[in-house]
């Protein structure tokens, strides 16, 4: 036989390059983040969410070794496929300087000017979502339904036959039955037989009577201790926890008025979306509800919502009150952690900007965790001058460190920093 | 060569499991040792995954490895580039080990694992075990335990001083890893199972002689054996420059490094070292693998222990092994070493046993000698790449090859045919084309000429520019930098004509841009 072994590997645990992995991440975090950071800008979040190539600049990855410059110098090369030359032939430089023919690459054949590569959904939205803080996190509040769980707590004397233990059972008949000496079933099969015997030779009469005597007790006896006495069963016990369910519901509400260009509510659906991934990250369930208004306000379904359109004047505490009905119908303070985002173009008829401010601040705010309102602009327009209403209405309700945030958007690629900037951990300036 | 006796076939399906794998490789072993003669270390065969055949790629093809990120980054790459299908995988990866390890991927048909235990656990195997450059720098016995010392050392010096303090110090190294042999062998330790003992006695020597009273003891103001008078020569002398290995005289001399920075760069240089005998014999190591896997796919089906299916999926991934694309196709990427070294060596068997009246006059020692493969095993354990195409490439490979030779001259607007595959020219190309596989020639010849011990501490380093071509400046600027770290101080670089020492360039100085700790 050969001196040759053949080992499978296969199943050798896999990932071994996981810590390599990491470090690569970490190294390449500063790069990673703007790559990620401006594809968010540039596409839809759902894409987004995906986990995606990206591409970095390698600056800061690169693995610089001492080597020749690509240009200058006397390089004499041998290659082969000579059809026509003969020495002293002169070719011309082919144009991407001494490529071609002359080209002799980076030694290990790779250009690095763009680093390519794959990361998966969960390290995209980690990183995405790096040192985000969620405003309010303490209120997690313990759901009653459905949210309870049983464990395994130990034995008990009582309960359910089907959850019976039989080993416990059968361990504790055992040690009485013992205990107790209550005669094995063998030992009087035995005693019967030699009693048959005796009985049948007809001899030692002494023995036979005394033999009878033993067999007697040791029925009585096996009589009185029973086999498995109603002291011996244990049941399985099961304590009932309540598992903390922490939730949050998450209220999209946007003005669908005809002022409202399709830019205007593409750049609102981002805002909202990147909310969502942000919230599904930090609670296990979380709720969406999208109420749009006009100068009436109704709850409806994504679709509609996003992509219907609707006329009508603006009434900004329409939205607000139909906010507070399906808070206090579906949603109660004290078990849902309660966000709300708020889209608009600024505009409100103005008789209703004081019932609008008086509704926010009185009812929706204590309610909510966070209320940002997110004024989104044309693209073209340039409104930076002037406030609009909703803007002046809601700046006299918003305080320092309060819950209600503001910030303007204009293009796509401002959301994610906005974004970033309304959940960075320091809000002291929101 | 023996008449053909129609036998059964090895196998007749592409499925592969153990048996039939044992069963080729006792019958490649026949062939390998009764017609090639070759001697090998006993061989390790693994069966890995497409995933596993990944990990491996990244970390320099060896099953152990210590983690850092550029090993990440490779991964990225590869996989990114595997699963797009640009690129496939090497069918086998083989370790400079013994035993020899080959890896075979799991994917791979029965006729692909037999050409892989061919080529790997046979021809590269034979070539690791008798090449004197391998002999010379590898300790094949001790390099895996050396990896698994290395791997734990550099993760308890992780644990004990910090992830980001071992990868500077790591990146650092790996800059200048290529600067980390000893060229010409002085006094070297081969038994890398040494080195960790010895590693462990410094350790245990520095704790036990450790006293902390030492710190106390006022330092010496001046100092009496400053080499403040002392000129550049006695300096020189003192610290044995000028020092091509630059990751040696760091761990050496570098002021700042504490103990287990010094060991890490003795690890990455040790590495390089093992790894600097690869990558001098590219064209004859592959040749070697492809020329014995030729050979013994041959032989099998002479035998009929192949079938033809088999025999042309075999010639299938030979073809493409040794593909050499012309000059002027898109696909050319520089000579092929699999194309060249297999070539040459089919040609010195063509030589050994008919030979031209050419042949006889270029190569009379071996010429129509009958001994191909005694005249190839004595090849494989002697020469390196350049030597070997030197001695051996013949003006019949030339003209077939149809090999010639270019100037690129950045001052003139065309490119200059300077020699071709004729009488003329066949010594001036076979000349370049060895040049062009001579290691010392392609990377640059750095060495550490000075270091102002008196004054600033500034590191000297000369860059010695042979056919005029000074360094990319951005990868030396960073490689300066990294240099900077280790050495603590600031660092110069000087690119100096080699012929006559006229200084063609400064960098300017460069200082670390972190502090060790």
């Amino acid at each position: 036989m050969s001196g040759m072994n053949i080992i499978d590997r296969r199943l050798n645990p896999k990932g071994k390059s996981l810590g390599n992995r990491q470090r690569f991440l970490k190294r390449a975090r500063a790069q990673i983040m703007r790559a990620v950071r401006s594809a968010s800008g540039g596409r839809s979040i759902t894409d987004v969410e995906q986990g995606d190539k990206i591409s970095i600049p390698s600056d800061g990855l690169r693995e610089p070794v001492f080597r020749g410059a690509s240009a200058g110098g006397i390089r004499d090369v041998v290659v082969p496929g000579n059809k026509e030359f003969v020495e002293g032939d002169r070719i011309p430089r082919p144009p991407s300087g001494g490529g071609g023919a002359g080209s002799e690459g980076s030694p290990d054949g790779e250009g690095e000017d763009d680093f390519r590569f794959v990361i998966s959904r969960d390290e995209f939205i980690d990183l995405f979502m790096e040192d985000l803080e969620l405003p309010d996190l303490v209120k997690k509040k313990i759901k009653h339904s459905e949210s309870f769980s049983t464990v395994r707590a130990g034995y008990s004397v009582s309960g359910n036959p089907s959850n019976l233990n039989l080993v416990r059972t059968m361990r504790n008949s055992l040690s009485r039955r013992i205990a107790l000496r209550r005669p094995k079933t063998e030992d009087i099969e035995a005693l019967e037989a030699e009693l048959k015997e005796l009985e049948a030779s007809g001899k030692d009469p002494a023995r036979l009577a005394e033999l009878l005597a033993e067999l007697e007790q040791h029925v009585l006896r096996s009589k009185r201790i029973p086999y498995i006495d109603p002291l011996d069963v244990r049941y399985n016990r099961f304590d009932v926890v309540p598992k903390p369910v922490t939730q949050a519901v998450m209220f999209c509400l946007m003005d669908v008025s005809g002022s409202m260009t399709e830019h205007m509510k593409d750049l609102a659906k981002r805002f909202f979306m990147l909310l969502y991934l942000f919230l599904t990250r930090r609670y296990r369930h979380v709720d969406i509800v999208f109420i749009r208004h006009t100068h009436v306000a109704q709850e409806v379904d994504e679709e509609t919502f996003f992509y219907s359109t609707d006329t009508g004047g603006t009434v900004v505490s329409t939205a607000l009150q139909e906010m507070k009905r399906v808070v206090t119908e579906r949603y109660p303070a004290n078990e849902w952690n309660i966000y709300a985002a708020q889209a608009s173009d600024g505009d409100n008829t103005t008789y209703d900007n004081a019932r609008a401010a008086g509704l926010l601040e009185q009812v929706i705010l204590p309610l909510c965790q966070y209320f940002a309102y997110i004024e989104v602009g044309g693209e073209h327009k340039d409104w930076t001058g002037r406030e609009t209403e909703l803007w002046r209405t809601y700046k006299t309700v918003a305080k320092p460190g309060g819950v209600l945030a503001m910030r303007k958007v204009r293009t796509r690629s401002d959301i994610f920093p906005v974004f970033r900037d309304l959940f960075a951990p320091d809000r002291s300036h929101a | 060569m023996q008449q053909a006796t129609p036998r059964t076939p090895l196998f007749t399906e592409a499925d592969w499991d153990y048996d039939k794998i044992r069963r080729a490789y006792d019958a490649i072993e026949n062939i390998a040792f009764g017609e090639l003669g070759l001697e090998i270390y006993p061989n390790q065969i693994e069966v890995i995954t497409a995933e596993q055949m990944l990990d491996a790629y990244s970390s320099v093809g060896m099953p152990l490895m210590y983690k850092h990120w550029s090993f990440g980054k490779h991964f990225a790459r590869d996989e990114q580039l595997y699963r797009k299908g640009l690129r496939g995988l090497a069918y086998e990866i083989v370790i400079n080990s013994s035993p020899c390890i080959s890896y075979i991927m799991e994917e791979n048909s029965m006729t692909m694992q037999t050409l892989v235990i061919a080529h790997a656990a046979f021809g590269h195997n034979h070539f690791f075990k008798n090449n004197n450059l391998f002999q010379q720098w590898t300790d094949a016995k001790g390099i895996l335990d050396y990896l698994e010392f290395a791997k734990s050392y550099i993760a308890r010096c992780e644990e004990r001083h910090g992830a980001q303090n071992v990868e500077i110090v790591l990146d650092a190294a790996h800059a200048l890893m290529n600067h980390g042999v000893h060229r010409y062998p002085r006094k070297r330790t081969l038994d890398l199972r040494e080195e960790q003992r010895r590693e462990a006695e410094r350790a245990a020597y520095r704790e036990r002689i450790y006293n902390d009273l030492w710190r106390t003891v006022p330092k010496a103001a001046g100092g009496g054996a400053t080499p403040q008078q002392s000129g550049l020569g006695e300096r020189k002398k003192l610290l044995n420059l000028p020092e091509e290995n630059v990751l040696y005289f760091l761990e050496k001399n570098a002021p700042k490094l504490q103990s287990w920075q010094r060991e890490i760069l003795r690890i990455v240089r040790r590495i390089s070292q093992y790894f600097y005998p690869q990558k001098q014999t590219k064209v004859m190591n592959e040749g070697c693998a492809t020329f014995v896997h030729y050979h013994i796919m041959n032989r099998l089906f002479e035998q009929g222990l192949l079938t033809e299916g088999a025999m042309l999926e075999f010639l299938h991934s030979h073809t493409s092994v040794i593909f050499q694309p012309d000059f002027d196709d898109p696909r050319f990427s520089g000579t092929n070493p699999y194309a060249l070294g297999f070539a040459m060596m089919e040609d010195i068997k063509r030589v050994c046993v008919d030979p031209t009246d050419e042949d006889r006059a270029w190569f009379p020692e071996i010429a129509g000698n009958g001994d191909p493969f005694g005249t190839l095993r004595e090849a494989w354990a002697t020469y390196r790449d350049e030597s070997f195409i030197l001695q051996f490439l013949s003006p019949h490979l030339m003209r077939k090859m149809r090999l010639f030779k270019l100037r690129n001259d950045a001052s003139e607007p065309y490119l200059l045919v300077t020699a071709i595959h004729n009488e003329r020219g066949y010594r001036d190309v076979r000349k370049a084309l060895a040049r062009q596989h001579d290691i010392a020639y392609i990377e640059p010849d750095i060495q550490i000429v000075d270091v102002d011990l008196a004054g600033d501490r500034k590191l000297v380093v000369q860059h010695r520019i042979t056919r005029g071509v000074l360094l990319d400046e951005a990868e030396a600027r960073a490689v300066q930098r990294h240099l900077a770290n280790l050495w603590g101080y600031e660092v110069r670089l000087i690119e100096v004509d080699a012929a006559t020492d006229a200084v063609r360039k400064e960098h300017p100085d460069v200082g670390p841009s972190v502090e060790l700790s």
